[in-house]
């Protein structure tokens, strides 16, 4: 079989686990198999906020198969769920949320109430219908809209301002406009689990579905009162995530609760409805925007306000309003930020996150702005562009917006966009042509690298990172098999175990930027040790100095005289060792580094069809550029791109969670009615890279995209509805109804 | 309790069955209160299953109300067909019954009586990658891989319905199959150059 032959695959640059993959080799949390594993499903509040008077489970435990039913009556102690800090154990922290199945409190419709287990997972799922629940019910808030009119719901706020507030109003051309995203929900195709066993009473092993091996680790230890060591969580192949696996969520510690009090492991699987509720999503959020500019297109002022919603038991903040700090040059800018708890679950960072949101508006408003000021929204864009970061007067370390406009402009045929709105129809279609700019900052922090030469040539690297999807496991063997010049074939990068040396989760765009530097810091430190190897045991370099060799092609080499090599292997044995094992430790930016701002940029370019007949958009080519230094990975860096065009496609035509306000209960929580994109509504899609070393940012020139490739891009598609109908919708999703059409006809 | 040891037949047992069998299936919030009272706990019969599955003809005894996705992940280790949505709407669970793509997490593992199963490790021969499989490495058609299994068996279906015949066409068809980290270009892709090689998949 093809993976067990990896001749082919630097060449052919596949994804180093790609063989695994597509053959359903690859396992994914639920997969693991362990004797004598019982199974657990949730039961679920159907009141959105109160108290249960009595939960009745008898004639659940007396179906088939049922071993106990676990809920607020009967939950075994958790350290971590004392509130008060004198009296929990030293070493525990209290459980950040809810306190899942150890109080009778409702605090959001769907909330699990009770975990049933069983043998199998028919009679577990067979047995959930029988609980019975009589609830004592209270009056809740889930309706945003309505809620945040009301100041006094509101929490914060959180204000900046430099210059003069409100000084967009004083320019001669300005926009002052509202905008609103629905909450919408990350909905990775893989469902969340967990599977918990106790190999003793106090020692745990968790397969989880995590973004974080070490987060999760460290939050089951810190609960559940265990050393770190005691705790081991594994997470090989993780079904997508976007930020939903960024933090335990409460199913995570009732699965343990569940494998503690019965004493065998426990397969604990949520159900896409549960995907929905149980996990987080993208807060809704509100926002307004006022920006203003002289004639000749400079901003005079920008005013960010935003509300963005989160629970009532924990508060969830996000940078909406932190994009208009710092992208463009300006002198005059405020923001306010606040929060509206309402009686639903707490959200979390979604793709793009915060700067999705706020992107939206702010893309928006500067197009709505150009054509106020009849200039070209690129133009305008480039008159306002700045080299200093004007929120911390830092230098970006790196800024090539103006390539990407000029790719952009070129490949998407920025020539033909009207310059007055609604005016090109083709066979019945309104033809619009939109772009925009996301931006999202570009960080590195420390991670731990263990490097392994063995005496067959083999090279394996470990760290605790997880990999989602991006191809972390690629990009790592190919900055290793860089900074090394060997083949690819003979490194393995081993990730997802928290046993392994420590890394981040996987999130905010900062794997490669953190991981990457660590291995590549892991190879040079190998590279040093095989120098000195060298020295000491080859009779051949005895005389030379460790700076006057190199190391590649898998040898030891006198970069004067390249007669005198040594290959590793040889080196090895005559070292009389079986292999060359270090850890390293990769510390976040250095002094030098933190001169400078980092970022990463991409813009947008779209051009779209409406139907002039029933206001139906047909996306039909999109250009999408990046600018986040050295592409590492050119194959699996072009994906997560293409991968940001179809999440932004989705939030900006299709995604919304519709919540019943009588009942509180999200009423579309299912791929049927909670549309995401599909095949057929992707258009043709071209990606391009700057592919420039940020030399100022990181040893290796690399900077995050899983972000970039989608902030901005619903702002494009909005601008190029505009472009196409004359419409303004600062509304998402963008529906025909929206544009004024009342039917959609068949 | 009656332990049901003689398989009745397929028809007698849906018939038995039913109702258990469409309660299971019910998304537990459409399940009204007053609908669990009237409901007597039944004891689970266990029923006889003769399923092929990757050309291994397997004589199960399962229980009745088990998936067919079920059946495939949780009592047989087939874990490389995946659950997505357990309502037919993702297309992760997608494999082959006797030769067409069907959605595996939608129906009873014993409305497969004598049926020929295709999962996604049964569909090279262990040596070599399939063609399609072999493509969607290739072209990154794909990035967690949770989907992948799924559309792979969907991909090669739609090819041999003779569905590949345009990039729309093959839009279109693949339609029942979402992808959250959003590889669809490079999956049309995929799909489109194994089409046109016109070898027979």
């Amino acid at each position: 079989m093809k993976s067990n032959n990896y001749n082919t695959i630097f060449l052919e640059d596949e994804r180093v686990d790609g063989a695994d993959k597509v053959t359903g080799k690859a396992k994914y949390t639920a997969e693991h198999n362990l004797p004598n594993l019982a199974y657990a499903v949730f039961v679920t509040s159907t009141i959105a906020k109160g108290t249960i008077k009595n939960l009745d489970t008898s004639k659940a435990l007396a179906m088939p198969g049922v071993l106990d039913i676990i809920y607020y009556g009967n939950c075994p102690a958790v350290p971590g769920y004392i509130s008060n800090a004198a009296e929990r154990p030293k070493n525990v922290f209290e459980w950040r949320g809810y306190k899942i199945l150890y109080d009778n409190k409702v605090r959001f419709f769907g909330q699990p109430i009770a975990l049933v287990v069983a043998d199998t997972f028919e009679n577990a799922n067979a047995a959930i219908r029988f609980v019975k629940a009589d609830y004592e019910v209270e009056k809740f808030e889930t309706n945003f809209d309505k809620a945040r009119l009301d100041p006094a719901n509101l929490k914060g706020p959180v204000n900046y301002k430099r210059g003069t507030e409100k000084k967009f109003k004083e320019a001669n051309f300005f926009i002052d406009a509202e905008y609103n995203i629905p909450l919408e929900v990350h909905n990775a195709m893989e469902l969340f689990a967990t599977i918990a066993y106790w190999e003793a009473e106090d020692k745990v092993t968790l397969y989880d579905k995590t973004q974080g091996p070490k987060s999760t680790q460290s939050t089951v230890a810190k609960t559940f009162g265990l050393p770190d060591k005691n705790v081991r969580v594994i997470a090989e192949n993780v079904g997508g995530g976007f930020g939903s696996g960024l933090r335990s969520w409460p199913h995570v510690p009732a699965a343990c609760i569940a494998a503690k009090k019965l004493n065998r492991p426990i397969k604990l699987v949520l159900t896409r409805p549960q995907m929905f509720t149980l996990v987080g999503y993208r807060p809704q959020s509100w926002q307004k925007i006022g920006i203003g500019a002289d004639a000749a297109g400079n901003f005079i002022g920008i005013s960010h306000e935003a509300i963005s919603n989160t629970s009532r038991y924990e508060d969830f903040r996000e940078g909406i309003v932190d994009v208009s700090k710092f992208l463009y040059a300006c002198e005059n800018v405020d923001t306010k930020y606040q929060l509206l708890p309402l009686d639903l679950s707490t959200p979390i960072w979604m793709r793009g996150p915060g700067e999705a949101t706020g992107c939206f508006a702010l893309e928006s408003a500067i197009d709505e702005l150009s054509y106020k000021l009849k200039i070209d929204p690129i133009q305008l864009r480039i008159k306002n562009f700045t080299t200093i970061n004007p929120e911390n007067k830092l230098p970006f370390s790196d800024i090539n917006l103006k390539d990407c406009y000029a790719y952009g402009m070129e490949k998407i045929g920025w020539k033909n966009r009207p310059s007055i709105p609604g005016t090109v129809k083709e066979n019945g279609w309104f033809i619009g042509y939109g772009m925009s700019v996301g931006v999202f900052g570009a960080g590195k922090g420390s991670a731990s690298v263990r490097i392994v030469l063995s005496n067959d040539g083999k090279l394996l690297l470990e760290c605790a990172v997880s990999d989602m999807g991006p191809g972390t496991m690629t990009s790592m063997s190919i900055i290793a098999a860089d900074a090394l010049q060997m083949p690819i074939q003979k490194i393995k990068f081993k990730l997802g175990d928290s046993d392994l040396p420590p890394g981040p989760s996987q999130g905010g765009s900062g794997t490669t930027s953190t991981v990457g530097s660590a291995v590549d810091l892991a190879c040079k430190t190998l590279q040093q040790k095989l120098k000195e190897l060298a020295i000491q045991y080859a009779p051949a370099f005895a005389t030379t100095s460790a700076d006057a060799l190199e190391v590649k092609n898998e040898m030891v080499i006198s970069k004067t005289n390249a007669s005198i090599k040594i290959d590793l292997v040889a080196l090895l044995k005559l070292a009389n060792q079986e292999k060359i094992d270090l850890t390293i430790n990769s510390n976040g930016k250095n002094a030098e580094q933190l001169k400078y701002t980092s970022n990463s940029f991409s813009a947008h370019f779209v051009k779209l069809a409406v139907n002039a007949k029933d206001g139906s958009i047909k996306v039909l080519n999109v250009v999408t550029t990046g600018d986040a230094g050295k592409i590492i990975s050119p194959k699996t860096a072009r994906s997560q791109m293409l991968g940001g065009v179809v999440g932004g496609i989705g939030m900006a035509l299709t995604e919304k969670v519709e919540i019943d306000q009588l009942t509180g209960q999200i009423i579309n929580a299912s791929f049927g009615a909670y549309h995401v994109p599909l095949h057929s509504q992707i258009p043709p899609t071209d990606v391009w890279f700057v592919n420039k070393p940020d030399i100022h940012m990181n040893e290796i020139g690399a900077k995050g995209i899983g972000e970039i490739a989608l902030i901005g891009f619903a702002a494009a598609v909005a601008n190029a509805v505009y472009n196409a109908t004359g419409k303004r919708v600062r509304d998402l999703p963008i529906t025909p109804e929206k544009l004024g059409y009342k039917t959609i006809k068949a | 309790m009656k332990p049901c040891n003689q398989h009745d037949g397929r028809r007698g047992f849906l018939k038995k069955s039913a109702s258990i069998a469409a309660l299971y299936m019910t998304p537990a919030c459409l399940v009204k209160t007053y609908a669990m009272d009237a409901i007597v706990p039944l004891p689970i019969a266990k029923e006889k299953l003769a399923i092929t599955i990757n050309g291994k003809l397997m004589n199960l005894e399962i229980d009745a109300r088990t998936t067919l996705l079920n059946l495939l992940r949780e009592d047989l280790s087939y874990t490389g067909t995946k659950k997505g949505c357990e309502m037919g709407q993702c297309g992760a669970c997608t494999i082959h019954i006797n030769g067409k793509r069907t959605k595996s997490c939608i129906q009873l593992a014993l409305s497969n009586q004598n049926n020929k199963i295709t999962t996604i490790e049964g569909l090279s021969d262990g040596l070599s990658l399939h063609p399609m499989q072999a493509a969607f490495l290739k072209n990154d058609a794909f990035q967690c891989g949770y989907c992948t299994s799924g559309q792979i068996m969907s991909a090669v279906a739609c090819v041999r319905e003779g569905n590949a015949k345009s990039r729309k066409s093959i839009q279109t068809y693949m339609d029942t199959n979402i992808c959250r980290c959003g590889a669809y270009q490079n999956i049309v892709d995929a799909i489109e150059e194994v089409a046109k090689t016109g070898a027979k998949i």
